[in-house]
């Protein structure tokens, strides 16, 4: 794909983002982009969020679990860029009111301490470099219609990427078993759903080691101080005004989420 | 209270022995609702009442119970609302990390649970997830291995409870634990058959918490008039969904805080 689709494409979705709009699926338009020309989209399209004052602050991991996998027929997670602009407190309300067509996912959530440069990272650098552990909520939103996405859709679409909250609770990953750590999804009070640490890449450190080694062979920076989105432990929850989401990771600790206002679609 | 039974002493014994024969013999039968449509719970429970009568009066010792249907996605696919509970033999236990043979079950599934051994009698109605507790000596993790007698795994609520809630054997182990030590509501498990990961989950999918179900074990005991002897080894019901085996297939189930449990399926 040409430099100047790449650019119509990211801008195109940036659009999308900013007027919170969605935008015919990109593969049914353009059947031979790859996943490269869609991680070029992505970058123009994070380029222009940066441009408009944003900073990069982050990471997030998506398609980690067999099921997303098995949907999309892909057998690798992919990658999003997290910006300033998408983070949210944990006791703030998110206001649905910026986003589309919102879905909540319960993951674990790392703090780099120090950079990890690949290729050649392994689970054990991951936690080596690891500050702390935290229960989060990524709220994925899609700017593809109806979330008819493939993998170069999402990958382009800045890995579906919404808004993220980071749980209060902090923990260290050298004292928590985080491939068992069990992963409690409770909404409006009820039990939801439960997962464990392995159902994203047999354990949460291989997400993130995956991470680092396919952004040193793209030459993105992974810094110390970034966070990452270590990839969805549940199913995704739709949600709307009122309701109120609850992780509790075992061992570590619980966040909680309120949403408010109405989504776009 | 009053227990609703439609079946008589004669039926019951009628279909107890057609439920033995079938697990004796590992063979399937159609599901008992068929010939008997308005047979009840409690009717289930008098089948299953004289099922445990025969194996104890043979010489088998019961161990403890099984708590079964304790998942909310089970109840659903069940189409029931009440869980269901089995007894446990000491010949239906399997050690770790052991050959388990296939052959003598008609067409067995695994599940992970938390099992509780308890230290005090526990008797209902109205027992709470508090007393369950209080009454708990250790926490141990389970491996059940389940075989419903009825064809294509199709049965409704009084005919797996004659059935003996699907119990086949159950294989405990790994470490033991306090269950103050440890949060028994967050615990993860992982599954993994011949090396990969099949099932995931927390136990809170058993009723919220694991010692609910044994709670309302314990009061489904009451109902039927027994209570909970202290030294029972109680399955809480399978965290995971069940999954099938069979001869070459190996199981590890890894629970977070409690270890892990191992087995392998033979001909």
């Amino acid at each position: 794909m040409d430099e100047i689709k790449i650019k119509h494409y990211g801008d195109e979705l940036y659009q999308a983002w900013l007027t919170r709009s969605t935008v015919a699926p990109l593969l049914a338009r353009e059947p031979d982009i790859t996943i490269e020309d869609a991680y070029q989209i992505q970058l123009r399209m994070i380029e222009r969020r940066v441009a408009a004052g944003e900073t990069i602050v982050g990471k997030k991991i998506g398609v980690t679990s067999k099921p997303v996998q098995d949907f999309l027929g892909v057998y690798q997670p992919d990658f999003g860029q997290l910006t300033s602009g998408m983070v949210y407190q944990e006791g703030e309300d998110i206001d649905l009111s910026q986003l589309i067509q919102p879905k909540a996912e319960a993951e674990l959530a790392f703090v780099l301490k120090a950079d990890l440069i690949g290729p050649g990272i392994t689970a054990m650098d991951v936690i080596r470099a690891t500050d702390y552990v935290a229960p989060c909520f990524e709220i994925v939103d899609s700017r593809i219609t109806d979330w008819k996405i493939k993998i170069q859709d999402t990958v382009a679409d800045n890995a579906s990427c919404g808004v993220y909250v980071i749980g209060n609770t902090r923990g260290d990953p050298r004292l928590l078993d985080i491939t068992l750590a069990g992963m409690v999804l409770e909404k409006n009070g009820e039990l939801h759903s439960t997962a464990a640490g392995a159902a994203v890449q047999g354990s949460p450190a291989n997400a993130v080691a995956w991470l680092a080694n396919t952004l040193g062979v793209l030459g993105i920076p992974f810094r110390a101080g970034e966070v990452i989105l270590s990839g969805s432990q549940s199913v995704l929850v739709p949600v709307v005004d009122g309701d109120v989401l609850e992780c509790t990771v075992g061992g570590l600790g619980s966040c909680r989420v309120k949403f408010t206002g109405r989504s776009a679609v | 209270m009053s227990l609703n039974l439609t079946l008589t002493r004669e039926d019951i014994v009628r279909l107890c022995e057609r439920v033995e024969g079938a697990q004796r013999r590992a063979y399937a039968i159609p599901k008992l609702t068929d010939e008997y449509p308005s047979m009840t719970i409690d009717d289930g429970y008098a089948v299953q009442h004289e099922l445990r009568r025969r194996y104890i009066a043979r010489g088998a010792r019961l161990t403890g119970w099984k708590a079964g249907l304790t998942s909310r996605a089970k109840m659903l696919q069940m189409g029931v609302h009440v869980p269901s509970i089995g007894f446990l033999l000491a010949d239906m236990a399997r050690p770790e990390n052991s050959a388990i043979k296939t052959s003598d079950m008609v067409h067995p599934r695994v599940e992970c649970e938390v099992a509780f051994v308890t230290k005090k009698t526990l008797k209902g109605p109205n027992c709470t997830r508090q007393e369950v507790l209080e009454a708990t000596d250790y926490v141990l993790p389970a491996v059940e291995i389940i075989d419903s007698r009825f064809s294509g795994f199709k049965f409704d609520l009084p005919s797996v409870i004659a059935d003996n809630g699907s119990s086949a054997r159950y294989v405990a182990g790994g470490r033991a634990r306090y269950a103050a030590d440890i949060d028994l509501r967050t615990l993860g498990v992982v599954m993994e058959k011949n090396g990969e990961i099949i099932a995931v989950g927390a136990s809170a999918a058993v009723l919220g918490h694991p010692a609910e179900a044994i709670a309302m074990l314990v009061n489904i005991l009451a109902e039927q008039g027994e209570q909970l002897a202290a030294g029972s080894f109680v399955m809480s019901g399978g965290i995971t969904e069940a999954i099938p085996v069979k001869p070459g297939d190996s199981i590890i189930a890894r629970f977070q805080e409690l270890g892990s449990v191992s087995m392998r399926f033979i001909e």
